[in-house]
């Protein structure tokens, strides 16, 4: 069997991109809840706040420090596997990727520290004032990584010249059309992550009987947050759809599963499209609904796959099935927040068990959605790399073969599944030891002036004790 | 844009970032080196401490060399990243495995062990690999126009399993004589006993590669022996470093034996600049060749210029806040 480098790279790159965008999207999150604990701490003085702000720092450092570990890799994988493309796009990709870089650098540096490790040494206002940054500091990272990908989906600002992107308009490059339904919509997803991890971790306490009061507070905040931001990220997410309909209708069509253009178009929920025959199997839709949704009128035209040759259509069953994970899980997230609201609207918010036994099933939920809503674009843009301008075999790497992609793609499972394992493990570890214990072990503050991640967290890694394992 | 030439400006800009890169990732990679051979497990301890507060710090460098040269160089960003394709992902393999180690070495009971070697594996691995990035600069890249067409495996030959086992042993001097300003009583001792060596070999593979390098590359042989007489000062300097290393060791001098590695670390790097600049991608490409348009360039310098003071400055005052010996019982982050 011949190995194909193309195929593999993309396999590749999928799984490094996957397996670090579960770390930031969570950091993201997590630190704007972090920051307004801290600021609920600044104005009421209720050190419960500060309690719960200590215990979901030590969360974010390690998550945060796997995303960085994680992260290096991402800064040569362009170069190694898309040779072409990054040489091809360096003008415009090269300042905004480094300015991520950049960003992340300066926030490590400076706020990160002091969050960290500075709430004795500093004043409580400064303290807080570290806690907005380093979460501005994830936005405005996030800010660059979206501009990039965007310009891949709705290229602009550019004009191709003997094979380079010349710029021409850096502000309409950077704000391309695309740009801001992603932005928003990924900057929701990430507080519909943070409150459902802690949300399903406070549940979990709660089930336990641990520390009633704090995690009670904890939860009621994310449950309102989610109350009312899981419906908003459905309405971005229409708007992000509106968007990619008229940028780039090929990748709806694939989503939605219409092979030919037509009016009247029905809502797909079941399908299992054949790319070979070019129609769907099994196929249960809502009539006309499709069309409703999309053009706002139950008559509209939806494009279809058809309308363009099969070579330049992406592969219909993984955008097609990703897209309903999305939405899938979406609407839980709304089903959740509702439920939520009618039990405190009966006052049996932390009565009832099984509300609480969803949550905690709940916390892989976001991670998937936000996989799966990638898949949709990423896939979705297939056979393209910059849409319409350059595709993922004209990207490629020339000298790459088979068989150098194979050797890295099995690498890199290899170390991340390490990484993977032991960070999981001793984040589990962090929240089966709890906030109770956390603050016991925490008692030596001056050994924290390393300024690392990892070192915020004093739980040990193995073994049953709990007595820290110094190298003492 | 025609007063200033932007592209000189980002040569100087990642020119500094390799160095630093190169020294101060260097002693933290050379400690890892010679991990094993540390005479104790508190050994292990105080050495892992040494460098723990700073070692991410260091890596920083790396980072940002890498996307400044995809922004600033793209050129050499698409042609050195494929054309050693498999030396970049072991020398990313290596400092992950090692990353992950310092954060969970001082947490594992009964998994030290296992952090240990990843500690070492990881740093020699990716210390080796930057050993030959060095030598495959200095062998040039099969390129046809702005692309790399050469095999998988053409970065990995004699000459630069020699930069390899080199840089390798640079880095474990850097890491032995950073292990004698850090360290007191036993650790010390035996890195006072192994410094002599590693300065021998280091100053071997240095006069392999000095010899090797004119022979195979007469662009090489042309600027050393040709016009530009001057450029001898940095060899003599190195040998000259060497030496008062050599009597420092003697004197059991703390500071001198590391300032001055690092000093010959500075000539050797002189050295290679000066052999191959201005080709950046040799052999038949230039740093004006290689670089990105100069709006590009300008753009992201004006982020640099405001970030690299703040990097630098945090820097200096991490090494501030943990200056001094570390001992066994100093806190064990």
């Amino acid at each position: 069997m011949e190995l194909d480098p193309l195929l593999l790279s993309r396999i590749q790159f999928a799984f490094v991109v996957s397996f670090h965008a579960i770390f930031p999207v969570f950091t993201i999150g997590l630190a704007a809840y972090i920051a307004v604990l801290e600021g609920l701490l600044f104005r009421t003085r209720d050190p419960a706040w500060e309690r719960l702000s200590k215990f979901w720092t030590k969360v974010f450092a390690v998550v945060f420090g796997m995303g960085v570990v994680s992260g290096i890799v991402m800064a040569f994988q362009f170069g190694t596997n898309w040779s072409n493309f990054s040489y091809a796009t360096a003008n415009f990709l090269g300042p905004v990727l480094s300015y991520e870089v950049v960003t992340a650098f300066f926030l490590e540096a400076t706020f990160l520290g002091v969050l960290l490790f500075g709430r004795d040494k500093v004043p409580q206002g400064v303290h807080l004032f570290a806690a907005i940054m380093v979460a501005v500091g994830t936005f405005i990272s996030s800010f660059w990584i979206l501009a990039a990908n965007s310009w891949m989906q709705t290229p602009a600002g550019v004009e191709l010249q003997n094979g380079l992107f010349q710029m021409t308009s850096w502000s309409e490059a950077i704000f391309n059309s695309s740009f801001p339904y992603r932005f928003s919509h990924m900057v929701v997803a990430s507080f519909l992550t943070g409150s459902f991890v802690v949300a399903g971790v406070s549940a979990w306490y709660l089930l336990k009987g641990r520390e009633t009061a704090l995690n009670r507070r904890a939860l009621s905040m994310c449950l309102w947050l989610i109350l009312f931001v899981a419906p908003l990220q459905m309405f971005i997410g229409d708007l992000h759809g509106l968007n990619t309909l008229k940028e780039q209708p090929t990748k709806l069509a694939a989503m939605e599963g219409h092979w030919e253009s037509k009016a009247g178009a029905p809502l797909i929920l079941f399908a299992i499209p054949d790319s070979a025959s070019e129609t769907n199997h099994l196929e249960i839709g809502i009539p006309k609904l499709g069309s409703l949704i999309l053009k706002h009128d139950v008559d509209g035209v939806v494009p279809g796959l058809k309308d363009v040759p099969a070579d330049e259509r992406p592969p219909v069953g993984p955008t097609f099935w990703s897209f309903r994970v999305m939405v899938g899980i979406g609407v839980l997230m709304i089903a959740v927040g509702f439920w939520g609201a009618w039990l405190r609207f009966r006052g049996r918010l932390y009565d009832q068990p099984l509300f609480k036994r969803v949550l905690v099933a709940m916390i892989p939920a976001p991670f998937i959605a936000v996989l799966a809503g990638w898949f949709v674009t990423e896939i979705g843009r297939a056979p393209w790399l910059v849409y319409g301008q350059m595709t993922h075999a004209e990207g490629l790497t020339p000298s790459l073969t088979g068989g150098m992609a194979l050797f890295t793609l099995i690498g890199f499972i290899v170390v991340y599944s390490v990484v993977f394992a032991a960070g999981l493990y001793y984040l589990l570890r962090i929240v089966r030891t709890g906030i109770e214990e956390v603050e016991a072990q925490d008692e030596h503050p001056e050994q924290h002036r390393a300024k690392r991640p990892f070192s915020a967290a004093d739980v040990p890694l193995e073994g049953g004790d709990g007595a820290p394992a110094t190298a003492r | 844009m025609e007063l200033i030439d932007l592209t000189l400006i980002w040569a100087g800009i990642i020119g500094f970032g390799v160095i630093m890169y190169i020294l101060m990732d260097g002693f933290d990679l050379g400690v890892g080196i010679l991990f094993p051979f540390a005479p104790t497990e508190t050994s292990r301890d105080m050495m892992m401490n040494s460098v723990a507060p700073v070692w991410d710090g260091n890596e920083t460098w790396l980072i940002l060399g890498g996307a400044g040269l995809l922004a600033a160089f793209p050129l050499v960003y698409s042609v050195f990243l494929p054309a050693l394709y498999i030396g970049v992902f072991l020398m990313l393999a290596g400092l992950i495995f090692r990353g992950i180690a310092f954060e969970f070495r001082f947490k594992a009971n009964k998994s030290r062990y296992l952090w240990n070697w990843s500690f070492f594996g990881g740093s020699l691995v990716a210390s080796f690999a930057q050993g030959a990035v060095v030598g495959t600069y200095i062998q040039g890249f099969e390129t046809e126009g702005f692309v790399y067409v050469g095999g998988a495996l053409d970065w990995l030959t004699p000459f630069t399993v020699v930069t390899g086992i080199g840089l390798v042993a640079g880095y474990a001097l850097l890491g032995a004589t950073w292990t004698i300003m850090k360290t007191e009583g036993e650790t010390q001792e035996w890195a006072y006993r192994l410094t002599p060596k590693l300065l021998a070999t280091v100053m071997a593979v240095f006069l392999i590669i000095s010899i090797w390098t004119p022979l195979v590359d007469e662009f090489v042989a042309e600027r050393w022996f040709g016009q530009l007489h001057v450029l001898w000062v940095l060899p003599a300097a190195a040998v000259l470093l060497a030496w008062i290393q050599y009597r420092a060791l003697h004197k059991r001098e703390e500071i001198i034996p590391f300032v001055s590695t690092m000093g010959i670390f500075v000539c050797a790097y002189l050295g290679l600049l000066a052999s191959k600049l201005p080709y950046i991608v040799p052999p038949d490409h230039t740093l004006w060749d290689a670089a990105s348009d100069p709006g590009s360039q300008l753009f992201l310098l004006v982020g640099v210029l405001f970030v690299t003071p703040v990097i630098l400055a945090y820097t200096a005052w991490t090494y501030w806040v943990f200056r001094g010996k570390v001992t066994h019982d100093s806190g064990y982050h």
